[in-house]
């Protein structure tokens, strides 16, 4: 429990299984990866979390930053071999959430939350853009069977966009009916969750909830699995009177591989040599390992090369708890989205397939960064159906 | 000593060096009970060059280096008393496996669990000996302080299975040790020639900084097992472990008692491992320590107990993860266990202790030993648990731990990893001219005194 985590975070006993995938073949943990200074380890961040509880060390923005690279990639909370391993990021998020409430951020973290409570989104842009990218996409009416919710990485950043306006067309060409909400789209919060801004995120989640009750919404699709983290797991527990109004939240490789077992979509040869990374938030947060999977072996000629880390044991893209935006993490060959691609690239794939626009854009820029930009393509999984689809 | 950290960062680059608070905070610390003190620097170099720049530096400004790998000794044996320069090793993490001569040269970084990740990939009939602290301990650091692991029973000391140093020097020197001094290969650490790697293991840093160390590797068989024997006759247990020892066929042999979980209060519990190459291997040897222990199965006085499918591969996992779950068994995040090495023929009296100072202090309490090198000796762990929120029963159980120690001299055994305290024990003890060799020699490689003081301070 988040509020707990004062009076258990001195149970750690700075074993480092933490730091390591299920074989200990590498490094596992992205800030430790990234940094190397035990303080960036998972026991580092709880360490010194007690020593600033107990006035063993004052407040620093260094102090501030170590907890705050801290992706929540939930490779500690998979590795730790304590009986209360599943806490770990609970303990983080409830150290986070005192630094929060004490005014003691880094910069970057107090950006973000100023963004999202002034416009909606953490990228700082207009409102009234949010839906530039749908391109005559419905809104959604009472009665459509799914709420597409876009969120802000697809509704503002450049690749997030391609990916929404990928599976908006895929969607469409299944027969599917939903609908978006365009610019009353509102931060799903999942982040400012993981940042430790409770009164913020409660906010959203109230307002999110209310929204989706106004609209009689019954199924929500996602493309990100950040927001259908936070709507399977936190929202329950906000807002709308869950006693007596539910809905059911899926990621959009669910409903997907769905469409494709049901004919719904129809797969041509697409000959490629293709590997996947698992989200965090989809993978170890919410065990969706198998779908992403079925789709991409579904499409005739794709040879599906598993990475080194895969699943259980997948390694962070860098991008959670808003490092996609803030970057704590960046710099230099250690970065945990450059260590990645270069996995990636070992594989031999000429593909490296995603399911989250989080992982897409810090893709991206590590594949430009690494200098593989004609050997390695990052694309979202719905852009390998589209390109994929028969009919084309 | 800004000009220090300017130095440092040159040597390095600004990425790999720190003087931060939160640094300073950790690197002060270990999992242990030893009071802390903080380094004023943090470094973490790459490469033998730069280990060498950074030694140099320090002793020309007389700065204390502590060579660190984990740290995960419990003793707090990197913790560096008068501050000074931590060295974190991890960044030299390069190995290159010989194959055919079975060994491996790791750089000082090297994790267990990268040697062992590496030999399964890529030499899967080799491995190595692997010791049931966790994976992010180091090979280098694990010989120095005499570790043990699973071939432990059947090679000695992890330290004995060493084939090779390259160390740099307090002075700045890098000097090989062993055959990799006069060749290409490190297949031995001294003989036929004078053996100097005792200059530096078990030193525990205090005479150079070991940046290359060769380690034997040993056939990895397909198969492997573990039984589990049981008796409440603890007057019996040595009896026992000479037995099976004497069989030359177990890979390691454990003795444990806990008081917890109940059923197994007094309970001497021994896991024998074994490993074959095909069942009829495998089976041999289970017959093999059947047989020899069958008075005992006749008498009623022990037996081997079913492993269930659901515990074996916990106790089959290397290491064992189950050894760093004591630390929270009382939810406090902490164990310490004074680990002397001792005679086998002492274990009773050294389990008597155990569970006087157990109820002594009010600890929560378990052992585990590890017989080495075929029965000449054994490990014997007086572990406690404490609470890292409850500072009395951290007193409680050092208290409990330099009882430990104290006894363990007395009964003749010698403690393993001492922390300085106990090094003082073992140095009071010691015949004084051996104590006045250990002074001349750390004097004359270390002149300056700068190597983890503290430690092994022969005065």
């Amino acid at each position: 429990m988040i509020q707990d985590y004062a009076s258990q975070i001195h149970r750690c006993f700075r074993c480092g299984y933490c730091k390591f995938p299920t074989d200990y073949s590498s490094i596992n943990c992205p800030s430790y990866r990234r940094f190397r200074f035990e303080s960036y380890s998972t026991g580092g961040r709880l360490w010194l979390t007690y020593a600033w509880l107990k006035n063993e060390i004052e407040w620093s923005e260094h102090l501030a930053n170590i907890l705050y690279a801290c992706t929540t990639c939930k490779n500690c909370v998979e590795q730790c071999p304590m009986k209360f391993s599943t806490d770990i990021v609970d303990w983080i998020v409830g150290a986070r959430s005192d630094m929060v409430e004490k005014g003691r951020i880094p910069p970057q973290v107090a950006r973000f939350f100023e963004a999202v409570h002034g416009y909606g989104n953490p990228l700082k842009l207009l409102r009234s853009d949010r839906a530039a990218w749908a391109d005559g996409t419905k809104k959604y009416e009472p009665g459509d069977e799914y709420l597409f919710y876009v969120g802000c990485l697809g509704s503002y950043d450049e690749n997030g966009q391609r990916m929404a306006k990928s599976l908006a067309d895929l969607l469409s060409a299944a027969g599917v009916s939903f609908g978006i909400l365009g610019n009353e789209e509102e931060c799903c919060g999942n982040e400012v969750y993981m940042l430790g801004e409770m009164g913020l995120f409660q906010t959203l989640a109230e307002k999110n909830n209310q929204q989706f009750k106004d609209l009689s919404v019954r199924n929500i699709v996602t493309l990100s699995p950040h927001a259908y983290n936070t709507m399977k797991t936190n929202y329950p527990q906000f807002g709308a009177d869950f006693a007596d109004y539910h809905y059911t939240v899926y990621h959009y490789t669910q409903l997907l591989y769905g469409l494709i077992k049901e004919n719904k979509i129809r797969l041509a040869n697409n000959k490629a040599k293709v590997t996947y990374q698992d989200p965090c938030f989809l993978g170890r947060y919410n065990q969706i390992y198998d779908e992403p999977r079925q789709i991409l072996q579904s499409i005739p000629g794709i040879e599906l090369i598993e990475m080194e880390r895969n699943r259980e044991d997948s390694f962070c893209c860098g991008g959670g708890s808003g490092n996609f935006i803030m970057d704590l993490l960046a710099g230099g060959k250690d970065s945990p989205s450059r260590v990645r691609v270069r996995e990636a690239h070992d594989t031999g794939a000429e593909v490296l397939a995603v399911a989250c626009p989080s992982c897409l854009t810090m893709f991206t820029d590590a594949i430009k960064a690494e200098d593989l930009d004609d050997k390695l393509v990052v694309k979202d999984i719905s852009q390998i159906v589209n390109e994929s689809l028969a009919s084309k | 000593m800004s000009d220090i950290y300017e130095a440092l960062q040159t040597i390095v680059g600004k990425d790999y060096v720190s003087n931060q608070a939160e640094e300073r905070y950790f690197y002060g610390r270990d999992p242990g009970l030893m009071p802390p003190h903080e380094p004023d620097y943090v470094v973490m170099p790459r490469t033998t060059e730069e280990v060498q720049e950074i030694v140099r530096l320090a002793n020309k400004e007389k700065v204390a280096v502590v060579p660190k790998g984990a740290g995960l000794s419990l003793t707090g044996l990197v913790i560096p008393q008068i501050g000074g320069i931590v060295l974190d090793m991890k960044r030299m993490e390069g190995m290159e496996v010989n194959e055919p001569a079975r060994y491996v040269i790791v750089e000082g970084g090297v994790t267990h669990a990268a040697l062992k990740s590496h030999l399964i990939k890529h030499y899967p009939h080799l491995r190595h000996s692997i010791p049931d602290s966790p994976p992010i301990a180091t090979v280098v650091a694990n010989a120095v302080i005499h570790g043990q692991g699973r071939l432990t029973q059947q090679r000695g000391f992890n330290s004995d299975m060493v084939s090779g140093l390259e160390v740099v020097l307090p002075t700045g020197e890098v000097c090989r040790i062993g055959s990799c001094a006069v060749s290409s290969y490190w297949f031995s650490k001294g003989p036929p020639m004078p053996d100097l790697s005792g200059l530096f293991l078990g030193w525990f840093g205090t005479t150079g900084v070991i940046t290359r160390l060769g380690m034997k590797l040993y056939p990895c068989k397909k198969m492997r097992d573990v039984m589990t024997y049981i008796t409440d006759r603890v007057e019996l247990v040595p009896d026992i472990i000479r037995k099976l020892a004497h069989t030359e066929m177990m890979e390691d042999i454990v003795v444990s008692c806990a008081p917890l979980p109940l059923r197994f209060k007094g309970v001497f519990s021994m896991l024998v491992y074994i490993t074959g190459d095909t069942d009829e291997e495998l089976e041999f040897k289970r017959k093999m320590a059947w047989d020899t222990l069958r008075e005992y199965f006749d008498s009623r006085d022990g037996g081997f107990m079913s492993v269930s499918p659901y515990m074996k591969p916990a106790l089959l996992a290397m290491p064992s993860k189950d050894t760093t779950r004591f630390a929270d068994v009382s939810k406090g995040g902490g164990f310490e266990y004074s680990g002397p090495i001792a005679p086998i023929e002492k274990y009773p009296q050294y389990v008597k202790k155990l569970e006087e100072l157990a109820l002594k202090y009010n600890l929560f309490y378990s052992s585990a030993g590890r017989v080495i090198d075929g029965g000449h000796s054994m490990m014997f762990s007086f572990s406690y648990t404490f609470n890292r929120a409850d500072p009395d029963t951290m007193n409680r159980a050092k208290t409990a731990l330099d009882e430990a120690a104290e006894f363990a001299l007395d009964e003749g055994g010698v403690i393993w990893k001492p922390n300085i305290n106990e090094q003082r024990m073992v140095m009071e003890r010691m015949d004084p001219n051996t104590l006045k060799l250990l002074g001349k020699i750390k004097q004359l490689l270390d002149p300056n005194g700068i190597m983890n003081p503290g430690n092994w301070e022969a005065k």
